[in-house]
């Protein structure tokens, strides 16, 4: 069971390292993607090795690939948007609202 | 040593997920980042199926796979200019995301490997649909209609809010 | 009585209207609405009239009424203060007088103001201004009164900085806000005195003299005078600001720098007399505790208007000597209020008073809306641009020479009945101070006819276009108020006002008479000879003769010199300067290292505020590392 935790640590932890480098908005909303993907597993592990008779950590993961999915589709509507403006999705352009 | 088919499965989908996550955030063209995503995403709902959930395997194929990274592309190819979808982190960046992250993987793999976690009771077996539709439709202890409906309007507002947003002025 | 409340209602609301909608009206339709709500209120102000002098008297005097009196303050003990309406004669005299001049100020400002930027504003202003003036002659206390003083005063700094984009009129409307707020100081402790030794501000209570009220004001004495003297000397000094009495009388000929019907409604008709309605308020108060301070007011009466008399007979702007004339006018109401008594005979003076507050306000208004008829037509102040203006202006010219008849006291006209009371009140006083005032009445009729006959007689001066006669919204108020001048005198005022209630009845003395007329004919006549033809030389020669005098008096006395003086060199050099230097480089100093201090701070950690969410998603991830490496250290024992 452990293997599975590293494993979405490692995934966790990639995701992690594409959302502070990524410099396009796409590129971060990938990255989140991965993260929230690697809690899912976790979810899912727990839920199967340490207490396989509730099903909390399954319904958990359900709701949470159905949020991702809202969440996925506002921000590239937001994305889209963004693009149309500026003509960029890269975050260094986003300060039109700084000063 | 021994191996059961399932370890080897296991350790296949485990490369599979490492290598293109670090992959998915590595690679500077980004209709290959949303590639590398898909093989992920794909080697997760593998794991789901190997750990008997094969609803929820089901479940991140169609929205994850089917629906999620065709949003991802059509969005990258709406998005991205000819020719200007490479990108370059910043060497500095790089430098730092990478320590912090290497210092935190290495931090929690620590813990996971180190932890004693309770025994683990693994118990084969699927989880029939009857159960799931009836927990998920059900208003007592640890039934799910409220969260249910919760994110039912969550993805009604999602809707509306999409169209507004994207919406031509 | 209870529909007088409306009469303060109805400037109220249109104050609302206007001043909250009032730019979103065409201008012609918020003049309309503005006039038309004030012309109800002064129906209905007729009506209270009406039905109040048609009442049956009780015991000879009319009854005191108080239609609404709540308690709007209470804060326990006898410490409470009432909002109310008191209905007497003179407040109903004075609700005559200000809803009439306002109406035709509010009708003639169609006319003047068409065009000018701001109109609704200043029809907004206009009504504030009515209810203001309205509620301090309806207060039933001395506490409401203030209040509604100090309205009238912020409104009277709004309209004299109604152009505001004129330096002058914003240095005038500051002058007249600081100098009359200055006086209300005196006001304000006055009535603090009076009321901590009597226990109540209820001018009825008040004016009842009760003696038992008293007894503690009188006997407690205060730099050997008694408090109640004291006390009522500085609400005199209140009155003295408003009314512009010597020495305070600076603010009120900058105020001239206000559009010119404003200056007709507030420095000639109402607001100026507030001082006046003052003391005659609290007349059997004065009368019956401090007759000395009575004939204090008397003195400063006569002095500032011997004074403005004289200033006003040099003045080359037609609305400052139409200032100085104003200033010199309340100096006689105040002579009278001054030297009267209380009694039937002995009141002469205060019913003479509150009649001449009556005609002038009529002949003032209508002098300063005729000067603004003029101004209207050749554009300027100066009397030397006008001239020979007679033949171009007929309305104006008939109109103003009544009132110039009226003011200077020629029968039948209404000033002539009331400046009349007033001498004889004065002779009765002392034969010293009617000849005094005899003097003046003669100066006025004098500066006046300057006046006339240098705007519509003498050499006409050339004109960049002809000048016409105004419109007709403008002449109407004109005839109506001429019409009004004509009349007033033939008013049987004592049956009205007096100072004990009962009638009193005006008999005319006929020396005092035939002395008044016949000085002010020479003084005409004196002023007819020097200036009708314009070529006479004699003004530049006695202006030469008496150079002395004619430069003093063309600058106002040096008065205002000697303010700047004492403010500018003793206030703010001896005393302000160290202060302000404290102030700048103590605790401006202390605040602005702070500042300092925290700008260099802020300076020095704006990078983390780059709007970066990677960055702080960055710092967050270190922070949870940090974090989780001390629970380890904590748990583990390496």
């Amino acid at each position: 069971m452990e293997y599975y935790l590293v494993v979405s640590a490692i995934m966790m932890f990639a995701g992690i390292y594409g959302f502070i480098v990524r410099r396009s908005l796409l590129g971060i909303l990938i990255s989140i993607e991965l993260i929230l993907n690697s809690v899912d597993i976790n979810f899912m592990v727990f839920n199967r090795y340490l207490y396989p008779d509730q099903m909390e950590g399954f319904f958990f993961t359900l709701f949470a690939i159905g949020v991702s999915a809202a969440e996925t589709a506002i921000a590239i509507a937001i994305c889209i948007n963004v693009y149309r403006n500026l003509h960029s999705i890269n975050v260094k352009n986003l300060d039109e609202m700084k000063n | 040593m021994e191996m059961t088919l399932n370890e080897v499965v296991f350790y296949l989908l485990s490369t599979v997920i490492v290598v293109c996550s670090i992959l998915t955030v590595t690679t500077t063209r980004i209709l290959r980042s949303a590639t590398y995503l898909l093989f992920v995403l794909f080697a997760t709902a593998g794991l789901y199926f190997q750990m008997n959930y094969s609803f929820m395997g089901a479940v991140q194929l169609t929205v994850y796979a089917g629906g999620v990274i065709v949003l991802y592309v059509f969005s990258i190819l709406l998005t991205s200019s000819p020719g200007g979808d490479k990108e370059r982190p910043k060497r500095k960046y790089m430098f730092a995301g990478l320590s912090a992250v290497v210092v935190g993987a290495l931090l929690s793999i620590y813990l996971i490997l180190t932890h004693s976690f309770p025994a683990s009771r693994y118990v084969a077996g699927e989880i029939d649909m009857k159960t799931i539709g009836q927990v998920l439709m059900g208003t007592e202890k640890y039934q799910y209609l409220l969260p249910f409906e919760a994110v039912s309007v969550l993805l009604l507002a999602c809707i509306v809010g999409g169209i507004l947003i994207a919406r031509k002025r | 009585m209870e529909f007088t409340l409306y009469i303060l209602i109805l400037p109220l609301v249109s104050f609302l209207i206007l001043g909250l909608v009032g730019y979103k009206m065409k201008p012609a339709v918020s003049g309309l609405l503005g006039s038309v709500l004030l012309g109800a209120t002064t129906l209905l102000s007729y009506a209270t009239a009406f039905f109040y002098f048609t009442a049956p008297r009780v015991d000879g005097a009319f009854a005191k009424l108080m239609p609404y009196n709540m308690k709007w303050l209470d804060f326990g003990g006898s410490l409470q203060f009432n909002l109310g309406i008191l209905l007497d004669p003179i407040s109903v005299m004075m609700l005559v007088v200000i809803s009439t001049v306002s109406l035709m100020v509010h009708i003639y400002s169609m006319g003047y103001m068409r065009g000018e930027k701001g109109f609704q504003r200043y029809y907004a202003f206009l009504s504030l201004f009515t209810f203001s003036m309205l509620g301090l002659v309806l207060a039933t206390n001395i506490f409401q009164m203030y209040l509604f003083w100090e309205l009238v005063g912020v409104s009277s700094f709004l309209l004299i900085g109604f152009y505001y984009t004129k330096p002058e009129a914003v240095a005038a409307s500051k002058k007249a806000f600081i100098v009359t707020r200055f006086a209300d100081l005196g006001f304000l402790i006055g009535i603090l005195l009076l009321s901590f030794y009597t226990g109540t501000f209820d001018f009825d209570k008040l004016c009842s003299c009760d003696p038992a009220l008293f007894s503690g004001a009188i006997q407690a004495s205060f730099l050997g005078y008694s408090v109640i003297s004291v006390a009522l000397a500085l609400i005199f000094i209140g009155g003295a600001g408003k009314s512009a009495m010597f020495p305070l009388q600076i603010w009120l000929p900058d105020a001239m720098e206000g559009p010119t019907p404003v200056s007709a409604l507030i420095h000639a008709a109402t607001m100026v007399v507030a001082g006046v309605f003052l003391v005659a308020r609290l007349f059997p108060v004065y009368n019956a505790f401090a007759p000395d301070v009575l004939h204090g007011i008397a003195y400063v009466g006569a002095f500032t208007s011997l004074f403005a008399a004289a200033i006003a007979c040099v003045q080359t702007d037609i609305k400052r000597v139409l200032a100085f004339s104003t200033i010199s006018q309340i100096g006689f109401m105040m002579v009278a209020l001054g030297v009267s008594g209380m009694g039937t005979h002995e009141g002469t003076g205060y019913m003479a008073g509150m009649f001449h507050l009556f005609t002038h306000a009529m002949f003032k208004a209508l002098l300063f809306l005729g000067a603004g008829a003029i101004i209207h037509a050749v554009h300027s102040n100066e009397m030397s641009n006008m001239g020979g203006l007679r033949k171009h202006l007929p309305v104006t010219h008939i109109t103003f020479l009544i009132a110039c008849l009226a003011i200077s006291g020629i029968p039948p006209f209404s000033g002539f009945f009331s400046k009349d009371e007033i001498l004889a009140a004065s002779f009765s006083f002392s034969p010293l101070m009617g000849i005094a005032m005899s003097g003046i009445a003669g100066l006025t009729a004098f500066y006046m006819f300057r006046l006339y006959y240098k705007i519509f007689w003498g050499t006409p001066s050339e004109h960049k276009h002809t000048p016409h006669e105004a419109p007709a919204l403008m002449t109407v108020p004109l005839i109506f108020l001429a019409v009004v001048t004509c009349v007033a005198g033939f008013i049987p005022f004592g049956e009205f006002v007096s100072s004990d209630g009962l009638i009193y009845e005006i008999h005319l003395d006929p020396t005092v008479a035939i002395t008044s007329v016949l000085v002010a004919c020479v003084a005409i006549g004196f002023a007819t000879w020097m200036y009708k033809k314009g070529s006479n030389t004699m003004p530049d020669r006695l202006a030469i003769t008496f150079s002395g005098l004619h430069t003093a008096a063309s600058h106002r006395f040096y008065i205002d010199e000697v303010y700047l003086f004492i403010t500018r060199k003793i206030i703010f050099d001896r005393i302000s300067t160290p202060i302000a230097w404290f102030d700048r480089h103590i605790v401006d100093g202390f605040m602005n290292g702070i500042s300092w201090s925290a700008n260099r701070v802020a300076y020095l950690i704006r990078g983390f505020q780059s709007g970066n969410v990677q960055q702080y998603a960055y710092v967050f991830l270190i922070g949870t590392f940090l974090i989780v490496a001390l629970a380890l250290s904590q748990y583990i024992n390496f």
